[in-house]
């Protein structure tokens, strides 16, 4: 068992700890899913030190025989990409359960339940981005479902459990489409020699351009369905209006971005020609995306759908540079993956703490908390600028440069997409506006600002904003090797300048 | 060098970190933060003074920031003879406010943080100045849009400031979107945003290509300088305290969009399609802001329509070509002491008179008033150059150069360029007879008086400098030449002289003396309140010539009808979609479950009809 | 006579066994035409096994017999169950497992 394995299971024993603790006591249950998941934290951290960036290609590989009829192996191991989102999971399960320590208690089920629940999910997050099994990631792509479903059913608020079943059977049907296509590139394989689900071997292989089209549709949509891309979003704003903070952190930080880790790890990789015909449609999807969720956050308003609609902009914003086919495209929509996910936690965590205080999720119920809570209203206010993309915090540098690769293959849809910049600042700064400025609005006056506890939890996640906005190299030195490797697989290769020195 | 950015930027966290703590101390550490910088770059220019010309830029590299493929950008700094100008003027009038603002602020339970906002636009917008990439500007350039978006909102309990200070930000917006492009444009071209990659390219790229970057920096330039069409932010930015109009919105940030022109001269040399768009977005504006001017009875709005004109000025100075630019920015440095020594004037008169800001509800102030009315006086020569006065040396030569420009168009610019200068002597006369002559219009409870030390002091200061430093800067031609490496300005005329500088003067002269002996009269003695007949003219130029109704006809409302729209799209369409598969499997079900009847003879019959028609079809498929 | 004649006769027989089923809700009625439908395709296997001269037809009507031996004795008992808890044969008064 090596260091990514440990990773992985290492939440699973949280989980299982917690299954033998007493129902009642739920102050020791948040304390061993606290531990739990920072010892994940620490040993993770640990594999990023030891992870050779220089090299190319898969480190901490392992590989053990789950199936040996249709040579289904138990197979994982890390690249750049996969590196920085274990790493996004395993830092923000502990914000998670920090930030909302209070969030379980009001649920239908027992506390210790919940962070079962956050726990497996952890353990699934991080193995479906380290499986290189296309069989593994796909019953993980599902299995993850489970504990989501749950989540959002059983400790959400509203109509959760709607939401709870729209979710799962949006995301079963992507499911099925996918599997499809895996059992497809199975039979493939077959043909070809032995079968097999090992996603570097299949890699290598030639498929004809008409069945790739189909197993790449077959993929992409369950991928856009997750990611997720207009219009396969409509299970989006309801999930975020109805699960908690940390669900809802979880689910768009982290969970939504196996759909667009996917279509870099599988569409791109596995049918490069299908990619390049599809490119041109996809880009499309993605600019309405972008345009499109900017105009309905503007429109919205109750505050978790509203930052969920952004984060569909945002989506929109990585699909865009991951099928811009560049470089700066790829790698940009890569570090947008992990800047999304750190500032939609940052807003989240500050707007779950003015919901849960202000009891309402009614954008027009606040007003001048600014002055009745400072610490708070900045803390949202800085997510909010980082959620617009401000330079200096860490979504300017990627959501430049997935503009900046997809304007050098593509320039009118990087005009386009820039529009999206001002719509940013629009619904940014209305929100802001009606949520933190102008009088104290009744029922807001005796709010308290955030606690200790708040302001450790919230700390990270800022600093994170600020560090990787002035100093993405980190980040990027390990993502870069991933890009150009894709980029080969892909055969494909960035424009020149135009005007020659 | 990395110091003079770094330290405000401390000063800043520090002071929004540390909170109610640093109350006591937190605006002298940012005075003296700010204080330091100045040295710092005074000590810098010093040196810089000392070396030949052509060794005067400096670089440094502070670290790797981005480096993706092809594209590599540095955080690095690059310190030459036209940032040294900026860094001088920022640090210096900044200075300057600092210490004003100690004693403007000083009732106000927030003035820690608002000095922690003046320190983080220090830092941003030395960045922008100093930044040696496009990529490193926008940086700063976007940082001074927020320091701008705090302090406008500074007072953001009250609705209407709230609204201003997005608007602002937004407008801002709108011309950063330039800005990226144009950083994108460059490296499809260059594969490189670096000053001196798009310099080297630059001759080998299509005109097509240069046109387009110039334009879309002209769209940057427009939105931070408050040019037009992007230049409604600009009146309603004065929402900000006082201090902040000075310095933001007068001295510095707003004259970015100049030294981001002055910057790329190199695009705009080799682009004469994007020089005309240049030249045709400051006459517009230069006239837009002096028309308006002439209406607006609140004294900051007044004091910013003048700046929105002076900023014309100077990106039409700009647009005319190599010979331009130093003009330009001996106008904005110039422009920098007069209209932030005539925004701290009318800050210590609103001190005076309980923050009151129409100026029909002065008149005489300059008894009571003396040091103020003193130096906005000498402010108010420098603007309407007056000889020997600042604006003299920096105005008239923009009108010069228009006049020169060569063609049939110059006349038609350096009219305008005239004509500007008669409106802003009506209009600057009228603020000074307004608020400082004529008979006493205040109310019984108001107890106008001179300022404190600390207030009047840096207002002496630049009121100096409005004297002196349009003749320092160009004897000898002395900025003209310190700017020359840069911008390569050759002082060879385009085409033949149309008319001397002797002519020019005496021709700006005659129509200042007309507008402002116009507004003497007509402003000799006003009521109270505002007239409410008043010619078609004046009415347009109250609602700033319909820029607010444009917008909100063009963008806001068809914005926010979209919006609703999509609103209702995404619930009824693609969520409806969604539902009605949902809905259609209920009803197929609701169908279907009738035939679940529990009536066994039912089932037997389903049984029978089922055999019946497999049999059936066995019989026609073998047959 | 024509073999085929008592191919008519089990169809005939069939036939009333299942409208018997479908008709009538006494359950001994309608396990008594279930019979006769089994017997219905006991001739019709006989008879093919006649044509065909083997003996798989008649093969399967013994298995056809013992089926419907197995049926009466599970069936009767069930049958009579019912009977003796709600004093009804009919088929539609067990509707216990409905709604």
């Amino acid at each position: 068992m090596n260091i990514l394995t440990a990773t992985i299971l290492l939440p699973l024993l949280g989980t299982l700890v917690l299954a033998v603790t007493p129902k009642g006591n739920s102050q020791l249950a948040k304390i061993i899913a606290l531990i739990s998941s920072v010892v994940t934290t620490a040993v993770s951290v640990l594999m990023a030190l030891r992870y050779h960036s220089s090299q190319s290609g898969f480190q901490f590989v392992e590989s053990h025989s789950w199936f040996k009829a249709f040579n289904i192996n138990y197979a994982v191991g890390i690249d750049g990409l996969a590196l920085v989102l274990i790493l996004l999971t395993t830092v923000l399960v502990p914000v998670v359960i920090v930030g909302g320590w209070n969030e379980s208690e009001n649920g239908r089920w027992s506390v210790k339940t919940f962070y079962m629940l956050i726990l497996a999910l952890e353990t699934s997050m991080i193995a479906v981005f380290a499986a290189t099994d296309v069989f593994l990631f796909y019953v993980i792509f599902e299995a993850m479902l489970i504990p989501v479903y749950f989540l959002i059913g059983g400790f959400g608020r509203g109509e959760r459990a709607a939401a709870a079943l729209k979710f799962l059977l949006y995301s079963l049907f992507g499911g099925l489409l996918m599997l499809a296509a895996v059992i497809g590139i199975f039979i493939i394989s077959s043909k070809q020699g032995t079968g097999t689900f090992d996603v570097t071997a299949l890699s290598h292989m030639k498929i004809s351009h008409s069945t790739q089209n189909w197993l790449f549709l077959g993929f992409f949509i369950a991928f856009a369905i997750k990611a997720p891309l207009f219009p396969f979003h409509t299970w989006l704003p309801g999930a975020a209006a109805s699960a908690t903070p940390g669900t809802s952190i979880l689910v768009l930080g982290v969970l939504d971005k196996v759909g667009t880790y996917g279509m870099i790890r599988f569409c791109l990789v596995l049918f490069p020609q299908a990619t390049k015909t599809f490119a041109p449609y996809i880009i499309v999807l993605s600019l309405i995306s972008i345009i499109y969720g900017a105009f309905l956050a503007i429109g919205q308003k109750n505050l978790n759908s509203l930052i969920a609609f952004t984060s569909i902009s945002h989506f929109g914003f990585i699909v865009l540079g991951i099928f811009s086919l560049t470089t700066q495209g790829i790698s940009g929509a890569t570090l947008y993956m992990v800047n999304h996910g750190v500032s939609t936690a940052a807003l989240f965590l500050a707007g779950g703490w003015m919901i849960a205080r202000r009891q309402s999720t009614q954008v027009d119920d606040f007003g001048g908390l600014q002055r009745v809570t400072p610490v708070m209203a900045w803390c949202f206010f800085i997510a909010g600028l980082s959620a617009l993309a401000l330079p200096g915090l860490s979504s300017f540098v990627s959501e430049f440069l997935v503009l900046l690769g997809t304007f050098t293959r593509y320039p009118l849809a990087a005009i386009i997409g820039t529009l999206g910049i001002v719509l940013a600042a629009l619904y940014v700064l209305i929100l802001v506006q009606r949520a933190l400025h102008g009088p104290v609005k009744s029922g807001n006056e005796g709010l308290s600002d955030l606690n200790v506890r708040e302001k450790i939890a919230i700390a990270p996640v800022i600093a994170a904003l600020v560090f990787l906005g002035f100093y993405p190299k980190p980040a990027l030195t390990v993502i870069n090797p991933m890009t150009s490797t894709v980029m080969a697989q892909a055969s494909v290769t960035d424009p020149t300048p135009l005007a020659g020195k | 060098m990395v110091y003079l950015i770094a330290l405000p930027l401390l000063s800043s966290a520090i002071l929004l970190l540390l909170g109610r703590i640093a109350d006591k101390w937190g605006h002298l550490l940012a005075t003296l933060v700010s204080a330091s910088a100045f040295g710092f770059g005074v000590q810098q220019f010093l040196q810089m003074h000392k070396q030949p010309g052509s060794n005067r830029a400096v670089t440094q590299k502070l670290f790797d920031w981005i480096s993706v493929g092809t594209f590599k950008v540095d955080a690095s700094l690059l310190l030459d003879q036209l940032s040294i100008c900026f860094v001088l003027l920022i640090t210096g009038v900044g200075t300057l406010i600092h210490i004003y603002s100690i004693a403007y602020m000083s009732h106000d339970k927030d003035r820690r943080r608002f000095f922690a906002f003046l320190n983080l636009f220090i830092a941003a917008m030395l960045l922008l100045v100093l930044g040696d990439s496009y990529l490193n500007l926008y940086v700063g350039w976007e940082g001074v849009g927020l320091a701008s978006y705090l302090l406008i909102g500074f007072w953001n309990q009250n609705p209407v400031y709230a609204v201003a200070a997005k608007k602002a930000f937004v407008a801002n917006r709108v011309g950063d979107l330039g800005l990226s492009l144009a950083i994108m444009i460059s490296f499809a071209q260059f594969g490189t945003a670096s000053f001196s990659g798009v310099a080297a390219g630059a001759p080998h790229a299509s005109s097509a290509a240069l046109t387009a970057i110039g334009a879309m920096l002209l769209l940057a330039a427009a939105g931070k300088s408050a040019q037009f069409p992007l230049q409604s932010w600009l009146g309603d930015a004065m929402a900000g305290p006082t201090p902040v109009s000075a310095l933001i919105h007068a001295a510095t940030m707003v004259t970015a969009g100049v030294y981001l022109i002055t910057r790329s001269n190199f695009i705009f040399d080799a682009s004469s399609t994007a020089r005309m768009m240049v030249i045709a977005v400051g006459v517009i504006t230069l006239l837009f802001g002096a028309i308006v001017g002439t209406a607006k009875d609140d004294i900051k709005k007044a004091l910013a329509a003048s700046t929105m004109s002076q900023i014309g000025y100077m990106i039409l100075a700009t647009g005319l070509g190599p010979v331009g630019y130093a003009f330009a920015i001996l106008h904005l440095l110039t422009h920098g002491f007069f209209k932030a020594g005539m925004f701290l004037g009318a800050g210590s008169v609103m001190h005076g008179m309980d923050d009151e800001v129409n100026m029909r509800k002065y008149g005489g102030l300059a008894k009571v008033m003396p040091v103020t009315a003193i130096t906005f006086g000498l402010g108010y020569l420098a603007i309407l150059g007056v000889p020997p006065f600042a604006g003299f040396y920096s105005k008239d030569k923009i009108i010069e150069t228009a006049f020169n420009s060569g063609g049939s168009k110059a006349i038609v610019i350096g009219g305008a360029a005239l004509l500007g200068a008669g409106i802003t002597a009506f209009y600057m006369t009228r603020v000074v007879v307004l608020t400082f002559a004529g008979a006493r219009r205040w109310k019984s409870e108001a107890h106008p008086h001179e300022s404190s030390f600390l207030m009047w002091a840096p207002m002496v200061v630049l009121a100096i400098g409005s004297v002196a430093s349009g003749f320092l800067l160009s004897m000898g031609s002395a900025l003209v030449n310190w700017l020359q490496p840069v911008v390569n300005a050759s002082h060879v005329a385009s085409g033949k002289e149309l008319m001397k500088p002797m002519t020019v003067s005496v021709l700006a002269l005659g129509v200042v003396v007309l507008g402002a002996g116009y507004a003497i009269i007509k402003y000799r003695a006003v009521a109270a309140e505002a007239p409410e007949k008043v010619s078609i003219f004046t009415r347009a130029a109250r609602m700033d010539l319909g820029q607010d109704i444009v917008n909100d006809k063009v963008f806001v409302k068809p914005g926010f009808a979209l919006t609703a729209g999509l609103v209702a799209v995404d619930y009824k369409v693609i969520d409806g979609a969604v539902r009605l598969v949902g809905w259609l499997i209920n009803e197929i079900s609701d169908v279907l479950r009738k035939i679940q009847n529990g009536y066994v003879r039912s089932y037997a019959l389903m049984m029978l009809i089922g055999v019946f028609i497999c049999v059936l079809i066995l019989w026609m498929v073998t047959a | 006579m024509d073999i085929s004649n008592y191919l008519y006769l089990s169809v005939i027989l069939f036939t009333i066994g299942a409208l018997g089923v479908l008709i009538r809700r006494n359950a001994i009625v309608i396990f008594m035409c279930i019979e006769l439908m089994l017997n219905a395709s006991n001739l019709a296997l006989v008879t093919f096994s006649r044509i065909n001269g083997n003996l798989d037809g008649q093969v399967a009507s013994f298995f056809t017999m013992v089926v419907a031996a197995c049926e009466v004795v599970v069936g009767l008992a069930i049958i009579v169950t019912i009977y003796r808890s709600r004093r009804s044969a009919s088929v539609d008064d067990a509707s216990l497992l409905k709604n």
